[in-house]
């Protein structure tokens, strides 16, 4: 009778060791090759910078998630360039220099990617001029009909 | 008239639209086109794939433009590309250097044996470090090198007769008048 709490705990506490296994083999699983890193601070610094850039072979993955055999050779090169003493600067730069600015997932900001970083602003203060207007126009012109009656407003509301 | 914008602004993005389907059909939106085109090719020292032992470097290439080809036994696409090297392989002008990408040595020569042998030269990179430098993303890619050791022309997947006859014969001929 007394012993049962306890093999409760017993059996929850095999439950949550069992749980915590589980999610290491995940986290291990994210490590598709392991690395001889230093410490933990270089391990996140590899992984924010493989997640910048882009695995060329699956072209919508990044370095840090690709399996492919390419990206993982890329990963190894960005291991020893770190190891070297390089910047993130200076290893984002060697991969361009090698595989053109299409490696970085943040197009750099330059006179042929002005379209691309401010296009998306222009859209949306040509259709916010187009929205004042309109709403100008309109209240201009149903402020007079409004004591005509009803059927004026109708044909105003109709789009 | 301003019932008619909606429809203007409809059409307008299906010509959008249609645009992009037409460039789609027109550019290979897997290719990334190399930054190394009119650079001096990165500095390699290679072995041999008949003899490791010898090693061919940038520098004793000099002199003589060639065309490096990329390929590996277990690339798809070079089986599919290697009968056109057979055949346009002698007639393109310039020496065939064949560039063996992450492959066994004895699974090249083997593949070698069984469909020909296209190279003059055959030079081999096991772990793929020097394709790196060469913004090697998947074989089959082709370099053209002029006499300096300068990177004219790359091809990004398999030389095809049309490709061979649109694009890496006028670049062959164009290195051709520069050399007196």
């Amino acid at each position: 009778m007394g012993d049962r709490p306890a093999k409760r705990r017993f059996r929850h506490r095999a439950q949550g060791a069992l749980l915590l296994l589980f999610f290491a083999g995940a986290l291990f699983a994210q490590a598709i090759d392991p690395l001889p890193f230093k410490n933990h601070a270089e391990e996140v610094r590899f992984q924010q910078l493989t997640r910048q850039l882009r695995c060329l072979v699956c072209q919508n993955e990044n370095l840090a998630d690709s399996n492919a055999d390419l990206a993982r050779d890329l990963r190894r090169e960005v291991f020893q360039l770190m190891q070297s003493g390089k910047s993130d600067d200076e290893i984002k730069q060697y991969l361009v220099d090698r595989y053109s600015d299409f490696v970085l997932y943040d197009p750099p900001v330059q006179p042929s990617t002005w379209l691309l970083w401010f296009g998306p602003l222009l859209i949306l203060l040509a259709g916010a001029g187009v929205v004042v207007v309109t709403i100008r126009k309109r209240s201009r012109s149903s402020a007079p009909p409004a004591s005509n009656g009803a059927s004026a407003n109708d044909e105003g509301d109709d789009w | 008239m301003s019932r008619l914008v909606p429809f203007f602004g409809f059409m307008l993005l299906v010509v959008l639209f249609g645009f992009g389907i037409w460039w789609n059909t027109q550019h290979d939106q897997r290719e990334v086109p190399s930054p190394l085109i009119n650079k001096p090719a990165p500095a390699y020292v290679l072995p041999k794939l008949d003899d490791p032992a010898q090693t061919v470097s940038r520098e004793s290439m000099l002199g003589k433009p060639y065309l490096i080809n990329v390929f590996a036994s277990w690339c798809i696409a070079c089986g599919e590309e290697h009968p056109v090297l057979m055949i346009e392989g002698q007639n393109i002008g310039v020496p065939l250097v064949g560039y063996n990408y992450k492959d066994e040595p004895d699974d090249a020569k083997a593949w070698l044996a069984r469909h020909g042998n296209p190279y003059g030269l055959i030079i081999a990179d096991r772990d793929g470090r020097t394709a790196i430098d060469f913004g090697v993303y998947g074989a089959p890619e082709s370099f053209l090198v002029d006499a300096k050791g300068v990177i004219r022309y790359k091809r990004i997947g398999p030389l095809t007769p049309a490709v061979i006859e649109k694009e890496l014969k006028p670049a062959i001929a164009a290195l051709a008048k520069e050399t007196p």
